[in-house]
Formats: C-alpha cells, structure tokens, sequence
C-alpha cells in the first residue's frame, strides 16, 4: 500500500516559479537519499510539467509528496491545472507531437524519466498529471 | 532582470552558466550571443554548463539553437562541462544535441575551438595561395 510521509504544494503563477519548484523537488529527493541521477532525472520531469502548465493554462499548482511501499520510499509530483485540457492525450504522449512551438518531447520525455506516470485530461476543465519516481527506482 | 555575462577571449567569447535557468534568461542568452558573434566577429564561442544540474527540453533546444545559429554567422559552438547525470538525462528525455560540439572541460573546449579556428585559417591561406 502506498502511503503518504509528508506533503507540500507550491503555486506555479510565472515563469521565474520554475526556478523555486525544482529547487524545492531536489531538497526533498536529498533528504530521502535519493541519488543524483535519479534526482535529475527528476528534477527534470518536473521541470518539463511546470512548463506544460506555463505554456497552456497559465497557471496551476504542484503537490510534492514524499510516498513509501514497503521498504521502498520515493516521491510523488502532481501537477494540477484548470487550463483547456488535452483533446487527444495518445497523441500528446507521442514523441515529436507539439500544438505549441517546441519539440514535442515533453510529456513523453518525462514519461521515461519516470517511474509511475499518469495523466487526466478534460477538455475545457484542466489537467492533471501525477509521477512518482521511487528512491532507488 | 538576471542577466548571463558574455566574456570576451581573443576570437572566442566564453559564457559561464552559474545561475538556474529559466525559459526567458535561456531565450535572452541566445539573443545575446548572436548579437555578440555578429557584432565581434567571433568565431567561436563556448558555454561551460558545469555548474549547472539540470537540462531539459527547452534548454537543449536552446543550445542547439545557438550552435546553428553561431554557424551561419561561421563561428563554432562548443558546450562543455556537462555533469553525468545531466547526460544520462538528456538522452533518455530524447535530446541528443544533435549538432552541438561538446567537449569534457574548459580547457578541451578551447583547444577544439583553437583547432578549428586553425584549420580555417590554413584554408584561408590556401585559397590564397591558389589565386596567386
């Protein structure tokens, strides 16, 4: 069963939050012990979801939870938005797919550099995307 | 407003990225360097990422940006510096910097832009040469 250790949530309202968030998503992925690969790894899942919201629903909120299973222990990100939603989500989890102007790779980079990834998305009401990336994951 | 500081080195200029990099400060870095190429004449230019810890995919394409961009301008761009972690990131991410001349430290980055710079200019005296 997973269980929730602790929990903090940050608002996302301008580019320069992206700058606190990652900051705050390491101090906690130190604190568990997790390693530095694994943190930048994500680290830069997060950094990518914050941009999704910056990008398409101009602002939203991240939940950063501190999660165990057992003897394992890891973080949980979620990423919450109230912007327009996804209309296709297979076809935003394809590599090089992108309504905005960029690579395409950001929902699906970060699926990879993940553990768990889940995605919910109602058009006209928002989205919400949670990843957990375990400590020795 | 952050601002990265853009040296000047010769025929080279060096950027060190020691700050956290957000879209805006990365986009206006890019402006900066090709404004400095264009209005130094430089011909190479090379950015030390040591210190920074993570890349993502706005980042990358910024970087390979300005190695396309520099290139039109004929300067070379090398970026060095790159932290494992940063590179084992990159890549399963999907960015491969495709382009993008990458060397372990400073001091290889120099020496890779001195060999080019080295080898235009040997052409350069060819061409000379023929016309005589």
């Amino acid at each position: 069963m997973l269980m929730t250790l602790s929990k903090d949530s940050m608002s996302i309202t301008r580019e320069q939050d992206v700058v606190p968030c990652r900051n705050r998503v390491k101090e906690v992925a130190v604190k568990i012990g997790m390693g530095i690969v694994n943190q930048t790894k994500l680290v830069t899942a997060a950094s990518e979801l914050v941009r999704n919201i910056l990008r398409y629903a101009d602002s939203g909120e991240v939940l950063i939870e501190v999660v165990s299973k057992g003897r394992e222990s890891g973080i949980r990100l979620t990423f919450s938005d109230k912007g327009p939603g996804i209309a296709d989500i297979n076809l935003a989890m394809q590599d090089g797919y992108s309504t905005g102007r960029s690579l395409g790779l950001g929902l699906p980079g970060t699926k990879r550099l993940v553990n768990e990834f889940d995605i919910k998305s109602t058009v006209g009401q928002g989205t919400v995307v949670t990843i957990l990336k375990w400590k020795n994951g | 407003m952050d601002k990265i500081p853009i040296l000047r080195m010769g025929p080279f200029l060096l950027v060190t990225i020691q700050i956290d990099l957000y879209d805006r400060l990365a986009l206006n870095l890019e402006t900066d360097l090709i404004n400095m190429v264009h209005k130094t004449g430089a011909r190479g230019v090379l950015i030390d990422i040591s210190a920074v810890s993570i890349v993502d995919s706005f980042m990358g394409r910024i970087l390979g940006n300005i190695a396309s961009m520099t290139r039109v301008l004929d300067a070379e761009t090398v970026v060095v510096g790159m932290q494992p972690a940063v590179a084992i990131t990159l890549i399963e991410l999907g960015l491969s910097l495709h382009g993008v001349h990458t060397a372990l430290d400073v001091e290889r980055g120099m020496a890779l832009l001195q060999t080019k710079h080295s080898l235009d200019d040997e052409m350069a005296g060819d061409d000379a040469d023929d016309t005589e």
